[in-house]
């Protein structure tokens, strides 16, 4: 699917049946399985962890949707379904940590799961990535970077929903010195237009999409790249780059893609 | 003593309207659900030292809102110096508290001073609502009613004001010789008018004493009712992250009851409606929340889905509540019906599924009120109730159950990303 070879992820339950137990489980989310733009995005985290040699596993075929987007759509039914099949076969592997790179998968595994049972530690790969750059785990070429201009956009699940506005933002530091900050940013940043499963329908009638207003504030800062952190952004922003035909101008880069970058993974 | 006779009678008929109120609303709090238990104590009051006192989302708006905490603050100093003056008006005598000495001259002086700033502001509060064009004071919530409340209270603040002013005005002059308090304002007054404000001392407490009661007595049918609630509203917040939507108990019953037929089921328990259709099936929080919200529209002026054009307003949501739980909720008591409902007659479903759940709302509410979760709440009656949601939804509904993703793709390619 992607013009990179092939990565080698480990899977659980190929380590399962070797009796082998793993540090983390990374929660690939079905952006990062499906969605052709993030793909790229899983690849550069997993090439991370590769890199890092971290004792992890994912979950493969065994992972299904958190049910986050059918929640939010009040298909409550649906989302615990998925949430109790989902925590068995967490809790059948024993996982204790799970890093997730989508913040929908996670603020759902994070806040939602224990009350159904599933008790997990979770971390945003913002957070592992900020604490491993500040471990000096991550050894960052940051020259071919630094005379870029680049501006984050704070997903909502990740901010405003659990506080995680600093680790971004030390992320993009570590590669492009500094971050332009849109005049909405952090508790106050504007939303991309696709939580609260927006992403899965046809937005109601108005006079302009939230993704366009969203890459106004972006467009405003004239930079040369916007940082995401969420698929849903991801596609909704992308999508608003092209709107405006400035795809030659800005590019719209993932967090573990600018750390892969970085790293000349 | 006729005095003291008439202030009696007065504060008992003030108190006995009011009584009467609170049990209006203690009646329509019964027909809510519970919400969640009130615990963690310290990080409650934590919360209420910073958001309420402190002030803290007000000042997301640093000018107006600097202006608010020292109307709040000045409310909060005045208010001592009001029961004081309760206290004069039953036993007759002349400002009852100044034994408390230093910290009595403390008091009157802020009060002073305060009921100056504020009154100042409130004259720059009436002029911004009225003639400047503040795109968050409109929208089809803020009809000429809520208008008329909103100028109204500002009006009764002001001459709550005016009338304390004119009081310690009148105090000082009567009592040049022997002062209790101090007084900056009000003296200074004095000495570059050189008036004798003698004659509005009794004036000015009388009005003063009425407006406060007859505001109390007002406010629980205004807007303005968060004088009273928006403490508690915060002290009583949801605790949780902005973004955990908290999970329906009588759902996991029967998803259980799915996922495992051996598991024992309580059929006796009574199955109420998934999801919110009208008043009876939100909580006390949710009502609460209706209650305090002062109308400000710092959530709707940051809603995305208002920005662009579209029906909802999260403001709307909760005036919308408090509206239907009068109808409705007077209607309940008496033993009646109608054939109405919170959704579709108050709250569109377009209103309902233009939200992004992005919490910019919730975030901004300097009551801590949570719109996202009751949107959600109206969704899960109509999606497991009515079966109606948009078609997109439906087909997302879909996928997930076939194949555990929301896109029509093979849980066998879950892989491929890797390749």
């Amino acid at each position: 699917m992607t013009t990179d070879t092939k990565i080698d992820i480990p899977v659980m339950a190929d380590l399962a049946a070797e009796g082998k137990q793993v540090d983390y489980l990374y929660w690939v989310g079905c952006a990062g399985a499906y969605d052709l733009r993030y793909q790229k995005v899983a690849r550069s985290f997993a090439k991370i962890l590769n890199h890092l040699k971290v004792n992890y596993a994912v979950l493969g075929t065994e992972e299904s949707c958190t049910g986050d987007a059918a929640k939010r759509a009040g298909n409550e039914m649906l989302f615990q379904m998925q949430a109790m099949q989902n925590i068995e076969i967490l809790n059948a592997y024993g996982i204790k940590k799970i890093i997730c790179t989508c913040p929908h998968c996670y603020n759902t595994l994070k806040n939602e799961y224990p009350d159904l049972g599933g008790h997990y530690e979770l971390i945003n790969y913002t957070e592992f990535l900020d604490e491993q750059i500040k471990l000096g785990n991550l050894k960052l070429d940051s020259n071919p970077f630094l005379n870029e201009s680049i501006t984050y956009h704070d997903p909502c699940y990740l901010g405003r929903g659990n506080k995680i506005y600093d680790a971004p933002r030390n992320i993009v530091k570590a590669v492009y010195g500094e971050v332009k900050e849109m005049k909405r940013c952090k508790s106050s940043a504007l939303c991309c237009g696709a939580g609260g499963a927006q992403m899965f329908k046809d937005a109601e009638k108005g006079d302009k999409e939230v993704n366009i207003e969203r890459i106004e504030d972006v467009l405003e800062q004239k930079v040369d790249k916007l940082a995401t952190a969420c698929p849903f952004c991801m596609t909704m922003l992308t999508d608003g780059i092209k709107f405006k035909n400035k795809e030659d101008e800005v590019e719209n880069l993932d967090l573990a893609e600018i750390v892969a970058q970085a790293l000349g993974l | 003593m006729i005095k003291q006779t008439l202030f009696t009678v007065v504060l008992l008929c003030t108190l006995g309207v009011f009584t009467w109120s609170v049990f209006r609303l203690r009646a329509f709090f019964k027909l809510t659900k519970p919400a969640y238990p009130i615990k963690n104590i310290s990080a409650r009051l934590t919360r209420t030292f910073n958001v309420a006192f402190g002030q803290s989302k007000i000042f997301r708006k640093p000018v107006i809102g600097l202006m608010h905490a020292l109307v709040f603050w000045g409310f909060l100093v005045i208010t001592i110096g009001s029961i004081e003056m309760v206290f004069d008006g039953l036993t007759g005598a002349e400002r009852s508290f100044a034994s408390l000495g230093g910290f009595y001259d403390v008091l009157m002086a802020s009060g002073d001073v305060f009921a100056f700033v504020i009154l100042v502001f409130i004259v720059l509060f009436i002029i911004r609502r009225k003639f400047m064009n503040i795109k968050r004071f409109r929208g089809v919530e803020i009809g000429p009613k809520a208008n008329l409340d909103a100028q109204l209270s500002l009006y009764f603040i002001g001459f709550l004001m005016l009338s304390l002013l004119a009081f310690n005005l009148g105090y000082l002059s009567n009592h040049s010789d022997e002062i209790l308090g101090v007084y900056p304002v009000s003296s200074q007054i004095i000495q570059s008018t050189g008036l004798d404000f003698g004659g509005i001392q009794e004036t000015g407490w009388w009005v003063h004493i009425l407006l406060i009661f007859i505001f109390a007595n007002y406010l629980p049918y205004s807007k303005h009712f968060h004088v009273f609630l928006s403490i508690p509203n915060v002290f009583l917040s949801n605790l949780d992250p902005l973004t955990k939507y908290p999970n329906l108990e009588s759902v996991t019953k029967e998803v259980q009851l799915m996922l495992n037929p051996e598991a024992s089921y309580d059929e006796t328990e009574d199955v109420s409606r998934f999801g919110v259709k009208d008043i009876e099936d939100v909580t006390w929080r949710n009502y609460m929340d209706s209650l305090a919200c002062t109308q400000c529209g710092r959530c709707t002026d940051v809603c995305p889905a208002n920005i662009t054009g579209k029906r909802l307003s999260p403001r709307k949501i909760f005036v919308d509540l408090r509206h239907r739980m009068n109808e409705k909720g007077s209607l309940l008591l008496k033993g009646k019906e109608d054939a109405k409902s919170l959704i579709r007659d108050y709250i569109s479903e377009e209103e309902i599924w233009a939200c992004t759940t992005c919490n910019a709302c919730a975030q901004e509410c300097p009551l801590e009120i949570s719109h996202p979760n009751l949107i959600m709440d109206m969704r899960r009656y109509l999606v497991m109730e009515e079966a109606s949601a948009p078609s997109g939804l439906n087909a997302m509904f879909a996928n997930i159950e076939n194949n555990g993703a929301p896109w029509q793709y093979s849980p066998e390619d879950r892989m491929k990303w890797a390749d």
